[in-house]
């Protein structure tokens, strides 16, 4: 059973399947168990295959939320009540089990070392322990691992101690982990959030790399909005687990009402401000050489 | 079982293969003899049983060259080994040979003989986990007990919750440093020490908790649950020389510690 759906999750990535239906939430409402209060309300979302969707927002939005959501975990995992439809490639997430739903849609949390098992002694092992988990053939094992290690640029990382990296390489470790099961759709939550300029550089550029070759789609939620101008297609930001503003990256970003909703736009656009302003005419060639 | 030519596409620090006398043994060899140690201290009455099980245990610690490293591991029994030694020797029930007498208090040399010998039985313990734990990587317990389909999970718990200390650590540390910044005084006198620990234990309990719920879903996420035989990288050397040392040490430290309860040899 576990090499059938690894199977497709492979080819999920690959693109070698029948067309991908996608990711989509159809007006998904979620409520955690015991709470008065919904923490998302009528989500409408669409992630296609190799597109990246940014998910931005204050702290509270249900930014977490929505990733347990995505990721099957909530309410599968954690309990809560859940309304409208989450369906990845046409299938209910609440129709599938854990692992394989992990074969199918990724999900990267924003604290590494809560997701590495703790007891591996070099990366490639630990990148291994998921392929190993569904059963798989050690020759596929080992193909899956240096696929994984290589899309998170991290191979030269493969003998090293997961005890004894920096943060940004702790969550390429993390990154490459859930990658080396195949999924066809990943799940970000602030994967940079605990990162410094370097490490963030590090993911951001792994990310892009990961939806342009693989034709994974990518929900990241992220509050650095440089990020998300250089890797998203669209934007979407939350306020008190609604949608409040998406489209494409671009514009959303250039919003005036994101700094109202918590969320600071990019540099480029407080560049942009900042001049305009002050009265100067903002120079097209700036724009773009920021483009 | 790897086959040869799947074995020829791991890396050699994944096919690495432990060395050295007593490290070479198969974990579950090595676990048995903890288990075995843990038997015969607390089972065999009198000294032999611990005596015994401390001289084999050092003996092996310094094969396997690990002897200086379970100082910790020693030093960590102390609460437990000074407990002992007060109470057994001050509050030992019907003991009348007294050495001398504290006031209220009164030491009797039955009670000290009780103490050094529960003693003795917790350090040659303690000292026999330690040599385990400094010889045995979890991992290789772990892929071990996976490939005898043994309890994969309760045993996964337990080696990853040892490989989190360093992290429960470092966030003891922090909390720590907090709590000085905000003007508590956690150095000097013992008192002033403890009193420090009271604000440690909430903000650590309740991240580790936390954590938890994060691991749980971070294991899910990466398939720990699928069903079925988990692909094994790495199998380490077993032999049936091994498997006879196992069965032979248990089923004799069994009857070791029957012989010795039924009182049929007299042991020292």
């Amino acid at each position: 059973m576990s090499g059938e759906t690894a199977v497709s999750g492979e080819t999920a990535v690959s693109g070698e399947a029948a067309p991908r239906a996608g990711l989509v939430l159809a007006g998904v409402g979620y409520r955690y168990a015991g709470a008065s209060a919904a923490a998302l309300v009528s989500i409408d979302l669409r992630l296609e295959p190799g597109r990246v969707i940014g998910l931005a927002g204050a702290n509270e939005s249900g930014k977490s939320t929505l990733c347990l959501v995505v990721a099957g975990l909530a309410p599968g995992v954690i309990g809560g009540r859940l309304d409208g439809s989450v369906r990845v490639d046409g299938i209910e997430t609440t129709a599938m089990r854990p692992h394989e739903l992990a074969q199918r849609c990724g999900l990267l949390f924003q604290n590494a070392a809560t997701q590495l098992s703790n007891t591996k002694a070099t990366v490639f092992e630990e990148v291994a322990f998921g392929p190993c988990n569904l059963g798989l053939p050690v020759a596929e094992v080992v193909s899956r691992v240096w696929w994984a290690l290589r899309m998170a640029g991290i191979e030269a990382l493969a003998p090293r101690d997961p005890a004894r990296l920096s943060g940004g390489q702790a969550q390429l470790v993390a990154l490459a982990s859930v990658l080396a099961l195949r999924p066809g759709y990943l799940v970000l939550d602030e994967p940079t959030s605990e990162l410094d300029p370097a490490g963030t550089r590090l993911v951001a550029d792994a990310l892009a790399r990961i939806a342009r070759e693989t034709g994974a789609g990518i929900l990241i939620v992220e509050h650095k909005t440089d990020v998300l101008a250089r890797i998203a297609d669209e934007v979407v930001v939350l306020e008190r687990g609604a949608v409040a503003l998406s489209g494409p990256a671009a514009t959303v970003l250039a919003d005036p009402r994101l700094v109202a909703l918590g969320v600071e736009p990019p540099a480029a656009v407080r560049l942009e401000r900042a001049v305009r302003v002050s009265g100067i005419e903002w120079p097209a060639a700036l724009a773009e050489a920021i483009e | 079982m790897i086959q040869a030519d799947e074995e020829a596409l791991l890396p050699a620090y994944v096919r690495r293969i432990p060395t050295g006398g007593y490290r070479s043994l198969n974990p579950l060899t090595k676990l048995t003899l903890a288990a075995v140690a843990a038997i015969v201290a607390f089972g065999v009455r009198g000294w032999t049983g611990p005596a015994v099980v401390l001289v084999v245990v050092v003996s092996s610690a310094l094969v396997a060259g690990v002897l200086r490293r379970m100082a910790p591991f020693a030093l960590a029994t102390l609460p437990l080994v000074a407990s002992i030694l007060l109470v057994n020797t001050f509050l030992y029930p019907n003991a009348h040979d007294v050495i001398a007498v504290f006031g209220p208090l009164a030491p009797t040399w039955t009670g000290a003989t009780a103490a050094l010998q529960a003693t003795l039985r917790v350090v040659a313990f303690g000292l026999s986990a330690a040599l385990f734990a400094l010889t045995t990587p979890i991992d290789d317990l772990l892929g071990e007990l996976e490939r005898r389909h043994v309890g994969r999970r309760g045993s996964f718990v337990v080696g990853s919750a040892l490989g989190a200390i360093p992290r429960t650590v470092d966030r003891a540390r922090e909390v720590v440093d907090a709590q000085r910044s905000r003007g508590m005084d956690t150095e000097g006198r013992l008192w002033r020490r403890f009193r420090g620990l009271v604000p440690l234990i909430a903000p650590v309990l309740f991240g580790a908790l936390a954590e938890v719920e994060e691991r749980t879903m971070a294991l899910e996420a990466r398939a720990f649950t699928a069903p079925g035989r988990r692909t094994i990288l790495r199998e380490l050397p077993d032999s049936g020389w091994q498997r006879a040392v196992r069965w032979l040490l248990l089923v004799g430290s069994i009857a070791a510690v029957a012989v010795s309860l039924a009182g049929a040899v007299k042991l020292p």
